[in-house]
């Protein structure tokens, strides 16, 4: 038998050194978090077989020495069995054990909103100068009465007699998804949570509890309770400016979460306000909640905490019956509903469930408005979508296919230099964002990555001004689940009745 | 204090007026005609209140509370103490399902039974060290996840199984201790199963004299028997169950 170590596994990339460039600074060495560099005597050499094209040396390279490459070594092509499918067999049968990884699907399914095509107005109706007539991207999330009255004061002014339940105000219709401290580094949750202030919108805990340094933004932060309770208490309860609990996530539907006991150190546990050094298991179904009933019951349980200040949240990955779904939770009470795509990111999972189970956020997003608009409680309940929205045509498809605001998450880090390897779970992030190694998480400056997140937000927001303008409309509530706006190409008649569209040339 | 008659009143005009009397700075409420009113001490704060309960609490007694003490004259429902981060619940009577679910700190004293799924990932803290007392037996799923903190299960009623299957599923952390001995083919093989040392005794009669004097029995008949005391294999159960692509 041949001993257990051999591996047929080879290097998916090749680090390679031009010698004749490299000035032997070492920086490379310094920066890769995989361990890939050393130094050899007289010469940087390199272990491709660590490399995972994380891009961190070749980027921070003074002398431009550095090329990552595939491997070109290929496993012989076959349109049947994959790399992925060849290396997954030997992997599991070196180690028996789940294959898991970070990020969301590497699967090229259907991309929908690559299918839906905007509208726009020619000479029938007017379009409009986003940069010389406002164009209102301010969105308030939470239960919306279903009718409102007026009172008039002494000067016949009108002045609004109905309770508003609470909201969360966005300045523009994008949250931060949720990522716990644990899974990021809490440099990457200041950088959110800076940017997040910056731009009055809001950034969210994950299960991860509220890091001390997190409290003054409060304003601008969500926080999670799941099945783990961790961090939970009525303070932290109270620290934020809304309340999610989480069911599921679209990179895993219907699991749990489990962040490794080796990462859990002074300042998570503390954070997570559980023991040092033990795993912090999420387990898959949160024990309170087996039913909708139940389900009420926690919503309920965090209104009577918050004493009815605070807009409760669910957080729900996109799943086969998800309008029924998602009817019910706004049956339960909740404010304000989460739906995670299918191709959304984690920071770890097993790649069975993150590659195979869940449904498109196009298509759930399209069904769940219809279904609310039918029941007539479409009011009560606020949508969020999320699950890799990777540019605002995403985000504006999305609202008018009925979110009323759109989550990044992946798109955040990938702002922060994340180069989507995928090897979140490993806590090895030279980038210093999913990784607590303190040498790691360092270089990642909150200050300056939040004014890139600001950046990106604020440049993304000017792109949907456009597209609004294009389209004759000065806010982006008159477009959300607008989807007569949206025409699809390239779909199938199922397809297009599920997304309520109609085909081009329509 | 104050006494507040709970007949026909709905949870939020209850909880609403606790609130209200804790901000008033009342320390001790008499609630009399209680009958399944949810959430009671509901994120409560202040260790000297005093909650006295005639009646059946509904669901969730005690949900996020963090110092207060809620004394039952009577059963419980279910989510007693639902992520309680301190305080102390006694219950005269039985509890329902999820007693203690993600509870951090406190204590809960149950007099008679409580139902499936009680402890599930209860977790301690630094300091806080959440301690849940059954005085009869469990149901199914008892101390799943379980992660920190302490559970005694006493079998005071005379009946042989004081729990049922899944037993101790997942535990990671904390401790268990059964006055009676179970059926071991029960037990996860995620657990050790050892009997309690002069240590153990010692630590536990500090809240099992309480737990007497709380209810009024004599501690020389919980103390008849020699304890067993169950504490996981491991910390991290799942270690080795993944591998990275």
């Amino acid at each position: 038998m041949i001993k257990s170590s051999f591996s047929n596994i080879q290097s998916e990339y090749l680090a390679l050194i031009d010698h004749t460039k490299c000035v032997r600074c070492k920086r490379c060495i310094q920066n890769c978090g995989w361990g890939t560099y050393s130094f050899g005597g007289d010469k940087i050499i390199a272990d491709h077989s660590k490399c995972v094209a994380c891009g961190r040396c070749y980027t921070y390279c003074p002398e431009d020495a550095i090329s990552i490459i595939k491997n070109p070594t290929v496993i012989r092509e076959n349109g049947n069995w994959k790399d992925n499918h060849i290396k997954s067999i030997w992997k599991q049968s070196e180690t028996g054990g789940i294959v898991i990884s970070g990020m969301g699907t590497t699967f090229k399914y259907k991309k929908y909103f690559d299918h839906i095509l905007l509208d726009a107005c020619q000479v029938t109706n007017p379009s409009i100068d986003p940069l010389r007539e406002p164009m209102e991207l301010k969105t308030y999330l939470g239960k919306k009465p279903s009718k409102i009255e007026l009172d008039f004061n002494e000067e016949g002014e009108p002045i609004l007699k109905t309770k508003m339940p609470p909201q969360i105000e966005l300045q523009t219709p994008f949250v931060f998804g949720a990522m716990s401290y644990g899974s990021i580094s809490l440099n990457a949750q200041k950088a959110m949570a800076l940017a997040a202030r910056a731009l009055g919108i809001v950034m969210n805990t994950g299960e991860g509890g509220l890091h001390d340094d997190l409290i003054p933004f409060g304003k601008n932060i969500i926080v999670q309770v799941a099945s783990g309770r961790f961090g939970v208490h009525r303070d932290y309860l109270n620290s934020g400016i809304a309340v999610e609990i989480k069911i599921g996530q679209g990179a895993k539907p219907g699991i749990g979460g489990h962040l490794p006991g080796e990462k859990i150190g002074l300042d998570i546990s503390r954070t997570r306000m559980i023991p040092l050094g033990t795993d912090a298991i999420s387990p898959a179904p949160h024990h309170d909640i087996y039913s909708i009933e139940d389900l009420r019951q926690l919503i309920f349980a965090i209104k009577e905490a918050t004493n009815y200040e605070k807009p409760v949240s669910v957080k729900i990955a996109a799943v086969h019956n998800v309008a029924a779904i998602v009817s019910g939770i706004v049956r339960a009470g909740a404010d304000i509903i989460y739906i995670d795509g299918y191709t959304g990111g984690t920071g770890a999972a097993p790649n069975i469930i993150k590659d195979h189970v869940g449904i498109p956020i196009e298509l759930a997003l399209a069904q769940v408005d219809e279904r609310l608009r039918e029941e007539g409680i479409r009011n009560e309940a606020s949508l969020i979508a999320a699950g890799s929205i990777r540019s605002s045509a995403d985000a504006v498809k999305a609202i008018a296919l009925g979110a009323d605001a759109v989550a990044i998450g992946t798109a955040a880090l990938i702002v922060m230099g994340c180069h989507v390897c995928g090897k979140c779970n490993t806590g090895n992030c030279s980038w210093g964002i999913t990784t607590q190694r303190p040498e790691l998480v360092r270089r990642l400056d909150p200050e300056v990555y939040g004014e890139r997140l600001y950046n990106l937000i604020s440049a993304w927001s000017h792109e949907i001004q456009e597209v609004l303008g294009a389209m004759g409309v000065n806010s982006i509530e008159s477009l959300r689940g607008s989807r007569e706006r949206l025409r699809g190409v390239e779909l199938t008649d199922a397809e297009l009745k599920v997304l309520g569209i109609k085909h081009a040339g329509l | 204090m104050i006494t507040i008659d709970a007949s026909g009143m709905h949870y939020k005009d209850l909880n609403k007026l606790i609130r209200e009397g804790i901000g008033r700075g009342i320390k001790k409420f008499f609630l009399e005609n209680v009958n399944g009113q949810y959430y009671i001490g509901d994120g409560i704060k202040g260790d000297d209140i005093v909650i006295n309960i005639n009646g059946v609490p509904g669901n969730d007694l005690g949900v996020f509370m963090d110092g207060p003490t809620i004394v039952v004259n009577g059963n419980a429902q279910d989510n007693v103490g639902n992520t309680m981060n301190a305080g102390k619940i006694l219950i005269k009577g039985d509890a329902g399902d999820v007693v203690g679910y993600g509870m951090r700190g406190g204590r809960i004293y149950i007099l008679g039974n409580a139902g499936y799924r009680v402890g599930i990932h209860m977790k301690g803290y630094d300091e806080q060290l959440p301690v849940i007392i059954i005085g009869g037996k469990v149901g199914s799923f008892f101390a799943e996840y379980m992660a920190g903190g302490v559970i005694v299960l006493l079998g005071l009623n005379d009946t042989d199984d004081t729990c049922s299957d899944y037993f101790a599923t997942g535990m990671h952390g904390g401790v268990i201790y059964l006055r009676k001995k179970i059926d071991f083919s029960k037990y996860s093989k995620e657990v050790d199963l050892y009997e309690a040392d002069d240590k153990d005794t010692a630590f536990l009669k500090k809240y099992l004299l309480e737990y007497a004097d709380n209810f009024n029995i004599a501690f020389e008949d919980i103390m008849d028997k020699s304890f067993y005391k169950i504490v996981p294999s491991s910390a991290r159960p799942y270690a080795h169950l993944y591998t990275s692509a």
